[in-house]
């Protein structure tokens, strides 16, 4: 299958109450097999065909707020279109499962991947679980409704895939069966609904200078509970299925000299280039992060111990800011720890340039001289790009 | 009222117990001030109708008073007072900082 058959799929087994949906590249074949499903009867799912993806997210939020699983599904400019409301569906603690099939934001415009767009979206309050193959699409949209739900956590979650390399291609996907994925996310009592009539509620209200503070930080609660939860769904999922989860994969990380830092489909390739650098005796090693939000710092900081150097990649650029997201994040986390160790910044593969073995070579090959020579001048390189300052 | 601990209240902003807005106390928003004048009112409680905030008191069908501490001041009342004088005239908030 591929990731969008994938995700599709998952959402058929999961069968929400309500799916909006709105068609953007690449994302537009996992909901038109969704729609399949629900026009062939598979599923009794209520599909409101919105007419953009604002409304797909308003949607989504009426239908939680009146305590319905609601799920929709996005890409890029279509995020970028949704972002009031998302900011929205978090801080009313609705527990919206959303995949995101990543690509790159326009301009100049572009349908390949990169991860521009939920990049963008780290600060939205929404938890995001990125995705190394079509089977993480599918198993960590099993895992996200039973996070979001979570009494403790009450967030939206994010399920992203990469657009074109993961949503458009083939590959076998081991799923579980329908009986399972209905005793695995049981039913949903949301606490409160704007429907009923007998307990009326307000969701939505206006919030000033008196209590919005407060609610912000009951925010950053929910978040706080994230990786416990998360951690422990992904063990129940292991239990179930064999294939259990965690916040980040340490991949022969605990000895490893040089540790490359990556999220999404990269890691795949990376533990190709990984495991043949350790066959010449190099000691080279792989952080995937799963987690994004929550980033678990601490727990990163300490796999990330041993390293004598390390690269950080990411997809997507902060414009005017010391790198990119997720190099900030590493060096956030390694700040205070007492680890000198040299980080470089790789930028990479946006929109949709290809990321081959031979650039993770370069950019371990990169790494060794920094573990040899310490952190660099020019530590933001940009890999695979042509022209000065390219690598 | 008092303000509570974030603790302390429903996650979300959500309100749990209905029709409760008048616990929130919106008067001191207010830039004008209407104030109604019992001498001249004949009753016809098109101010009461009008209010969006519901602050026109009124007792036995006959307006007793403006409730100050949810009138958002926006002059409706006054508009519609049909009058000469207006019965209720808007006056600015400074004017009775002294008081
Ligand atoms: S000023 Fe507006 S809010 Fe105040 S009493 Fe008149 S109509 Fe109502
Ligand atoms: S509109 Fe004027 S006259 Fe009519 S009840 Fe209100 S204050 Fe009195």
């Amino acid at each position: 299958m591929t990731g969008n058959d994938a995700t599709a799929e998952a959402m058929r087994q999961i069968a929400p109450d309500v799916v909006t949906c709105f068609p953007i590249t690449p994302q537009t074949e996992l909901m038109h097999k969704f729609a399949e499903h629900v026009a062939d009867g598979d599923v009794d799912t209520e599909l409101v065909l919105v007419e953009s993806e604002h409304s797909a997210m308003s949607a989504a939020v009426g239908a939680a707020a009146a305590g319905a699983r609601a799920m929709t599904a996005t890409a890029a400019n279509g995020l970028a279109l949704m972002w009031e409301i998302v900011y929205i569906a978090a801080s009313y603690r609705l527990p919206i499962v959303m995949p995101v099939v990543n690509r790159a934001l326009s301009g100049p415009i572009n349908i390949h991947c990169d991860h521009s767009d939920t990049m963008g979206c780290r600060d939205t309050g929404w938890i995001q679980l990125y995705s190394e193959n079509a089977q993480e699409a599918y198993d960590n949209t099993l895992q996200a409704l039973r996070i979001a739900e979570h009494p403790d956590v009450l967030l939206p979650v994010m399920v992203t895939f990469d657009g074109f390399i993961l949503s458009h291609t083939a590959e076998i996907l081991e799923g579980l069966e329908d009986a399972e994925v209905k005793d695995w996310i049981g039913t949903y009592e949301a606490k409160y609904s704007i429907l009923n009539t007998d307990d009326p509620v307000t969701i939505g209200p206006l919030d000033l200078q008196d209590y919005y503070f407060e609610h912000k930080r009951q925010q950053v609660e929910g978040m706080r509970h994230a990786p416990d939860v998360i951690r422990e769904i992904g063990r129940a999922y292991g239990e179930l299925c064999g294939r259990s989860y965690d916040l980040f994969e340490a991949y022969r990380l605990e000895d490893a000299e040089l540790a490359v830092v990556a999220l999404g489909s990269t890691c795949g390739t990376t533990k190709v280039v990984v495991d043949e650098l350790r066959e010449q005796g190099v000691k080279a090693g792989l952080l995937k992060i799963r987690s994004f939000r929550p980033f678990p710092e601490a727990e990163i900081a300490e796999a990330l111990g041993n390293a004598k150097a390390i690269g950080v990649l990411d997809r997507s650029i902060s414009f005017g800011a010391p790198g990119g997201p997720v190099h900030k994040e590493i060096k956030a986390a390694l700040y205070g720890t007492g680890h000198e160790i040299g980080i470089v910044n790789y930028i990479y593969g946006l929109g949709g340039r290809d990321m081959s073995m031979n650039d993770i070579k370069t950019a371990f090959a990169g790494l060794e001289k920094v573990a040899r020579e310490g952190t660099p001048d020019d530590n933001i390189r940009f890999l695979g790009l042509r022209g000065e300052g390219g690598v | 009222m008092k303000e509570r601990g974030w603790t302390e209240i429903p996650i979300g902003g959500v309100i749990e117990e209905a029709g409760n807005a008048a616990a929130y106390e919106t008067g001191s928003w207010r830039t004008y001030r209407p104030v109604w004048n019992s001498e001249t009112c004949i009753h016809c409680l098109r101010c009461w109708v009008a209010c969006p905030d519901s602050s026109i008191e009124i007792a036995d069908g006959k307006v007793t008073g403006i409730d100050y501490e949810h009138c958002k001041g926006c002059g409706i009342c006054s508009f519609e007072c049909p009058v000469d004088p207006k019965a209720i005239e808007m006056k600015l908030e400074t004017d009775f900082a002294k008081e």
